[in-house]
């Protein structure tokens, strides 16, 4: 555990940020609220002299008395590990942002955020009121962009943020949920069992200690932890005023890479991407759209390989892409071909190709080849196949 | 002068014994019944009266007062009408009768006197049995249906004329009884008429091997209902109690003709039905399409077009096999062990998502295929997406016939029964049954890799295993194997992410 532990200093700002928020509550609405990150890039004393000039240096004085036990104690009782801005762990990406936080807390595997360069992760977020169209969109980008091998950031809240949780869930890929209160309470609470997935597959962290209630202050805050972890924050619905318009703010302040998905532009909710996109945006329409943005035009193609295929399969799959949506399609498209009966089987001839369509269609499905719809129909993912066949038997 | 008969009223699908009394007195002239009737019970008294005159006795120009007794079961149907005019003709004095205690009568009556058939008479011949009753007097055509029940003299009646002489003893001798049909009867739609589509044919035997719910999705004239009126005719052949059941259920329901044998049931509800059409109601309770497809098929064609509550109803009766009907009268068991079969388009237009004439919207869509992953489609487990056959196989010759897929099927469910016991299938496989699954490696490996890779449900992995084990009992092997598994994973309905 020792080596998972972040210097004492920075754990303090932590407990004290958590201590003042209630007074940056007070102090940080409006105007000021929806810049809090400015008030973080203050040191300790002089936060507290703007923010609670007569409780502050109480708590101060207190945290001081308490030690690196006292912290690594209630870390552990929280299954929580923590990494500070003096640790090569630390993300490289948030060494940019002048108000990043001084410690990151948080469950899940810290091998993904270590050295985790901003290149190497997108931010996807938008509106908690999210429309289908949003939501859809926000999915199948953050499915892409898993698939892709990117880390797909977001702060867990309803909508599109959710949404690109899952998508890069059902890729089976690496996410991470940047939290406006402690990583060990999942908010909002609806989200429980993502927050689990997350915890389990990818990463959550908050600069927040394990118990803290979210503020309002704290989700402006989080919004540059998100900006600042990612080469490239793209914004898929948000309303004019929206909380994902300042993640984008911060995100082009750092000078990272900016992108908006397109939408009705008599849509509410598409009205925050559409400015931005007339003010200079990267047009989003795909995941490709981000890569070429990210690491240039055709650095990294979407389309991944899959693992080679044998012959009986290569024919099933090319079936499929002449256009066999279903089983018996596929079974009249192999029928011509391949092995003929084996008389000694116990179900007749005309049995045999179904079977045998069956067990090639499912071996596909698994190796991501192919997705069954509800209606039970196939479709060809991105996945490519190798062009050499692997001879069968 | 006071006269009583034995005869007996449904109740869901057994009857109840009730005794007509009849007192004939001095008075203003009338005729009154009473006991709860219901209205066809009530008209009684027309029909009696006129089959009386017609058949030349004398209708007794008295008080005549009938009671149904006991007075608190409802009675209904017109099954009473022959004992209430046996009773009043012994009341008047026009028949000796010396055993008519021991005798119970059922039937209704014509005007002419001809005693036409009722439903329910094997019920009502077991309840006579039941009660004691030495002899049962039933219409002549329905006979050989009460002959069924054994344990009881049954003597088929044409006409209320030949009642004296039944009295005196000359009866009819007895009518043997309706012969069973435990396999498809001839002349049953054959799977053969299913040409092409292998993939569907496969399916279906599958289904029908382990008694696995199945879901059909295409566009309309695909071959959906053809291949689902198919499938009783590939199920293995009823067992002798189980057909008594079928017949039993089908008697009360009226489908058991006086002639026509039953084999196993294949009902299509209409999809406006209500749930209580659907699941049985009314009061007193009747049986709703699911009794009456107990040990057969219920087909539902257009899934997505049934009403909400009335599919929600159906889960339990699912789950257990019985529908149970609360009435203040009390709770009737009816037993409901079908086989689940639906269809449904794919959209509401029916052409497809995929199908660039396709014009339903992206939310149209949504709703209709929401009905496809709720509730219900948890109790799914075969998915089989259907497309229209091509000219070719429509021309082609015809598919391989329904006896040897049934044969098949036969033995596939003679390993179920070694396993499992009499009379269950895989499909009613428990958990603890499943996890003893003997899987070889490689289909462990392929079902295990799903579940981590695809974070399957715990329950879609066991419909996986029972899928394969199905697949397995086809193939007539006694452990899973990868093919077996493979094949299973790509026939079972899909969770939704």
């Amino acid at each position: 555990m020792s080596e998972r532990r972040a210097c004492v200093a920075c754990l303090r700002r932590s407990w004290l940020l958590a201590l003042l928020g209630p007074f940056l509550e007070k102090i940080a609405t409006g105007k000021v609220g929806r810049r809090s990150p400015e008030l973080l890039r203050l040191g300790n004393e002089d936060l507290v002299e703007v923010v609670a000039p007569k409780a502050g240096p109480g708590m101060l004085a207190e945290l001081a008395t308490l030690g690196e036990g006292w912290f690594a104690e209630r870390l552990e009782e929280a299954e929580c590990w923590a990494i500070c801005r003096h640790d090569d762990r630390y993300p490289p990406g948030l060494r940019d942002a002048a108000d990043a936080p001084w410690a990151l807390l948080g469950r899940g595997s810290l091998g993904l955020l270590e050295g985790m360069e901003p290149q190497a992760a997108v931010t996807i977020v938008g509106s908690r009121r999210a429309t289908s169209y949003g939501r859809e969109v926000a999915r199948d980008l953050a499915r892409q962009l898993a698939a892709a091998g990117m880390v797909v950031t977001s702060g867990l809240a309803f909508g599109i943020d959710a949404c690109a949780h899952r998508g890069a869930l059902d890729a089976g890929g690496k996410t991470i949920a940047v939290l406006g209160c402690g990583p060990d309470s999942p908010y909002p609470a609806a989200h429980r069992g993502l927050w689990r997935s997350i915890a389990e597959t990818g990463v959550v962290i908050s600069e927040l200690p394990p118990g803290s209630t979210p503020w309002r202050w704290s989700f402006p805050a989080r919004n540059r932890v998100m900006a600042a972890l990612a080469g490239m924050t793209v914004v898929v619905e948000a309303a004019t005023r929206s909380g994902s318009l300042i993640t984008a703010d911060l995100a082009a302040e750092l000078g990272r890479d900016l992108g908006a998905v397109p939408g009705p532009v008599n849509s509410a909710p598409s009205a925050g991407p559409n400015d931005l996109l007339a003010g200079g945006a990267c047009v989003v329409r795909d995941a490709q759209d981000v890569l070429d943005a990210m690491l240039g035009a055709g650095a990294r193609s979407l389309e991944r390989t899959g693992p080679p295929l044998e012959e009986e399969l290569a024919i099933v799959l090319a079936a499929v892409e002449a256009g066999a949506t279903n089983a018996d399609a596929v079974v009249a498209a192999i029928g011509s071909s391949g092995r003929t009966a084996d008389p000694s089987d116990a179900a007749p001839a005309s049995d045999l190709p179904a079977r045998r369509a069956s067990v090639a269609l499912a071996r596909l499905e698994l190796l991501g080849y192919l997705a069954t719809t509800p209606v039970g129909t196939f479709t060809r993912t991105l996945l490519s196949a190798p062009t050499t066949v692997v001879s069968d038997g | 002068m006071l006269a009583t008969a034995r005869t007996f009223t449904l109740d869901g699908i057994s009857a109840r014994p009730v005794r007509v009394e009849v007192d004939v007195h001095r008075g203003l002239p009338g005729f009154a019944i009473v006991g709860l009737p219901d209205a066809a019970v009530r008209e009684a008294r027309e029909r009696v009266r006129a089959a009386l005159v017609n058949c030349g006795f004398e209708f007794p120009l008295s008080r005549i007062v009938v009671n149904l007794a006991p007075a608190s079961l409802r009675k209904a149907g017109p099954g009473m009408d022959l004992a209430i005019a046996a009773a009043l003709l012994r009341a008047s004095g026009q028949l000796e009768w010396e055993g008519m205690d021991r005798v119970a009568l059922a039937g209704e009556l014509a005007l002419d006197g001809q005693v036409r058939h009722i439903y329910g008479v094997l019920a009502i011949a077991e309840a006579a049995r039941e009660d004691g009753a030495e002899a049962i007097v039933v219409p002549a055509e329905n006979g050989p249906e009460a002959a069924l029940a054994g344990g009881v003299e049954v003597v088929p009646l044409g006409s209320l004329a030949e009642l004296p002489a039944v009295a005196a003893g000359e009866r009819a001798p007895e009518p043997s009884p309706l012969r069973l049909w435990s396999g498809p009867a001839p002349g049953a739609p054959d799977l053969a008429d299913l040409r092409g589509q292998p993939h569907l044919r496969h399916a279906l035997e599958v289904a029908a091997a382990g008694g696995h719910s199945l879901l059909m999705v295409g566009p309309p004239g695909a071959g959906k209902s053809l291949a689902a009126s198919r499938l009783p005719s590939i199920l293995p052949p009823l067992g002798q109690e189980e057909a008594l059941e079928v017949a039993r259920i089908a008697s009360v329901t009226g489908g058991l003709g006086a002639v026509l044998p039953a084999g196993r049931p294949f009902r299509a509800p209409h999809h406006t039905i209500s749930a209580a059409g659907l699941i049985g109601g009314g009061s007193p309770p009747g049986p709703g399409e699911v009794t009456r497809a107990h040990r057969g098929i219920l087909f539902l064609d257009e899934l997505c077009e049934f009403r909400r509550e009335v599919l929600e109803a159906l889960r339990a009766p699912l789950e257990t096999g019985e529908v149970s009907i609360a009435r203040v009268s009390g709770r009737r068991r009816l037993p409901c062990r079908f086989m689940l079969v639906a269809a449904s388009n794919p959209c509401p237009c029916g052409r497809g998502e995929d199908d660039p004439a396709c014009t339903c919207l992206a939310s149209q869509i949504q709703r209709y295929q929401g009905k496809l992953s709720g509730a219900l489609a948890d109790r799914i487990d075969l998915l089989v997406a259907v497309s229209q056959p091509s000219a070719e196989e429509i021309g082609g010759a015809p598919g391989e016939a329904s006896a040897a897929v049934r044969e098949r099927v036969r033995a596939a469910r003679e390993r179920q029964e070694a396993r499992l016991g009499l009379g269950r299938c895989n499909a009613e496989m428990t958990t603890a049954e499943v996890r003893e699954c003997d899987l070889d490696p490689g289909a462990a490996a392929l079902l295990a890799d799903l579940y981590s890779r695809r974070r399957l449900s715990g329950r879609a992995h066991d419909r996986a295993l029972r899928l394969a084990r199905t697949v397995a009992d086809l193939a007539g092997v006694a452990r899973v194997g990868e093919e077996e598994m493979a094949q299973a994973l790509q026939l079972r309905r899909r969770d939704r992410v």
